[in-house]
């Protein structure tokens, strides 16, 4: 650490800071989905690149990048609502394996789609929030920062909700016992499918936010849903909290480790964390040892 | 009010009730005896449909509610208090008790009187409204339960063993509180082990083997001449 200027360090915190908060986007709905039905969902970076589509089809007609995000996360909660009901509600309570087979087999069509829908070359987004500012020695986007404080915006207004609203209790109701939760007459197969259109609905928010940075393609969601899994599992499955502090520790030391060797190199330090946790903490990094 | 004829229920392959009749009149507390295994839980577990009536049939006030989805219950009027408490553990108390609460058509007087009404009934409820309902004791977790199936406002409360692993200060508030009930007009189906309990809480009796029921009496009845008693439950 001593050869890296502290200028630098100062950069990449904030650089990892930046990531970290979308990528807890991208987390915090996959972990809500396990949460409460027990499903890995495998489609969630497709359901994100496919809210960044349709966010690129609306900026293209409106050039509103705020209607554009608005009407992405609208369609695509819907579609995770229709995907529930249709795709995983019958096999709720089978093998995990079939779920995850089913998602799998949702992602495949959804990237099929895309190709055939879209094409191959990538689409654009233009940024809301134009402008740089002096950051120590470099110019950074302000557009950077805007992200995280959205994503940020996004994932306090998801913890009040769940936190304090009658929804929340019942989402969490239903997480912790999906048969008491019935018999208090929690109406529990809404709930799912509520919840399963809430993270499909922050997917597509996370793809339109960060289409800006790289374009759309049918690979948008990829780098991203990739490290979420990683995230989910060190923060420990399900659990909201545990995967938004996991999401900025990993992002937090990838951007250091990338001080020393290419981003490239540095996202094996996701997997390393990953590995030891599941050696050695299975239950997940930030959740509160069981009494 | 409640009536279960000839009610068949199954776990997998094992065929767990064999026809079990039973009835609890409005505002009746009804026990129900047996030893370990007979089904009696299950019975209270067919009524709420989370295990299926295989055959015969369950009617509320008049109406089928064989294969009604379970959430649609504590609207008509049923209310489940199940055999190991199901607190909302990561839930603070308030929450657990907000889970009955907030639900449609409710306004803001009456879910406040609710609340006073349960609170008043357990205070230390009050006073541990913020603490998870994991950390409360064995008894405090009952009288949640007790008290979350209590804001449903429902005609029947199907209370399973709630004396179970209870010190003895608890049994006698449990008791306590189900008189309550009785008073206020609800209906229980009391599923027991403590026999004096049921028989001095309870107007009627039923006993249960081998997944049916093979005794009907009322509670006075049993209580001056054990002898039934004695024969079915070995106590």
């Amino acid at each position: 650490m001593l050869a890296i200027p502290f200028e630098e360090f100062l950069v990449q915190t904030v650089n990892g800071l930046v990531s970290g908060m979308i990528l807890a986007l991208v987390a915090s709905g996959l972990t809500l989905i396990f949460g409460i039905m027990d499903v890995v969902n495998f489609a969630h970076g497709d359901l994100l690149m496919l809210g960044a589509f349709v966010g690129s089809g609306v900026f293209l007609s409106t050039n509103n990048f705020w209607a554009a995000l608005l009407v992405a996360v609208v369609v695509i909660a819907a579609l995770g609502a229709l995907l529930q009901l249709t795709t995983l509600r019958p096999l709720l309570g089978r093998d995990p394996l079939t779920t995850i087979l089913a998602t799998f087999g949702i992602s495949l069509v959804i990237q099929n789609y895309a190709l055939w829908q879209w094409g191959p070359s990538a689409r654009k987004i233009s940024e809301p929030i134009g402008g740089q500012f002096q950051l120590l020695y470099l110019q950074y986007p302000v557009y950077r920062i805007a992200i995280a404080l959205l994503s940020a915006a996004i994932i306090g207004a998801l913890w009040l909700f769940m936190k304090y609203g009658t929804y929340g209790i019942w989402i969490r109701a239903t997480t912790q016992d999906r048969v008491m939760a019935a018999a208090m007459g929690i109406p529990v197969p809404a709930v799912h499918a509520a919840v399963f259109a809430i993270g499909a609905g922050m997917a597509a928010a996370s793809g339109v936010l960060f289409a800006p940075l790289v374009g759309v393609t049918q690979t948008i969601g990829l780098d991203f849903t990739l490290r979420a899994f990683v995230v989910v599992v060190v923060g420990g499955m399900g659990n909201l909290g545990g995967s938004i502090l996991a999401s900025i520790f990993v992002s937090l030391l990838e951007a250091y480790a990338s001080l020393f060797v290419s981003p490239a190199q540095a996202v094996i330090v996701s997997f390393v964390v990953l590995v030891l946790t599941l050696l050695f903490r299975p239950t997940g990094l930030f959740v509160p040892t069981p009494k | 009010m409640l009536a279960l004829r000839d009610v068949h229920a199954h776990y997998g392959k094992s065929h767990v009730l064999h026809g079990v009749s039973i009835d609890v009149g409005p505002g009746e507390v009804v026990g129900l005896l047996g030893r370990n295994g007979v089904g009696k839980s299950t019975t209270l577990k067919t009524i709420m449909n989370l295990v299926r009536a295989s055959a015969g049939s369950v009617t509320f006030e008049g109406r089928d509610i064989v294969g009604l989805a379970t959430h649609r219950l504590p609207s008509l009027g049923l209310g489940y208090v199940p055999e190991d408490r199901r607190v909302f553990r990561l839930l603070t108390v308030l929450e657990n008790l907000r889970t009955g609460l907030d639900r449609p058509r409710m306004t803001a007087e009456r879910r406040e009187a609710l609340l006073e009404k349960v609170y008043g009934h357990f205070p230390v409820l009050r006073e541990r409204r913020n603490q998870a309902g994991g950390t409360l004791s064995g008894g405090e977790q009952q009288m949640l339960a007790i008290a979350r199936a209590m804001v449903l406002e429902p005609k029947i409360i199907l209370l399973d063993e709630p004396t179970e692993g209870l010190m003895p200060r608890m049994v006698g508030q449990i008791r306590a509180i189900i008189e309550l009930l009785h008073a206020e007009g609800v209906a229980i189906l009391l599923v027991e082990q403590n026999v004096p309990l049921t028989l001095a809480v309870s107007d009627r009796v039923y006993i249960m083997e081998k997944g049916a029921v093979r005794h009907e009496a009322p509670a006075a009845a049993l209580r001056a001449d054990d002898a039934v008693i004695h024969q079915y439950l070995g106590v």
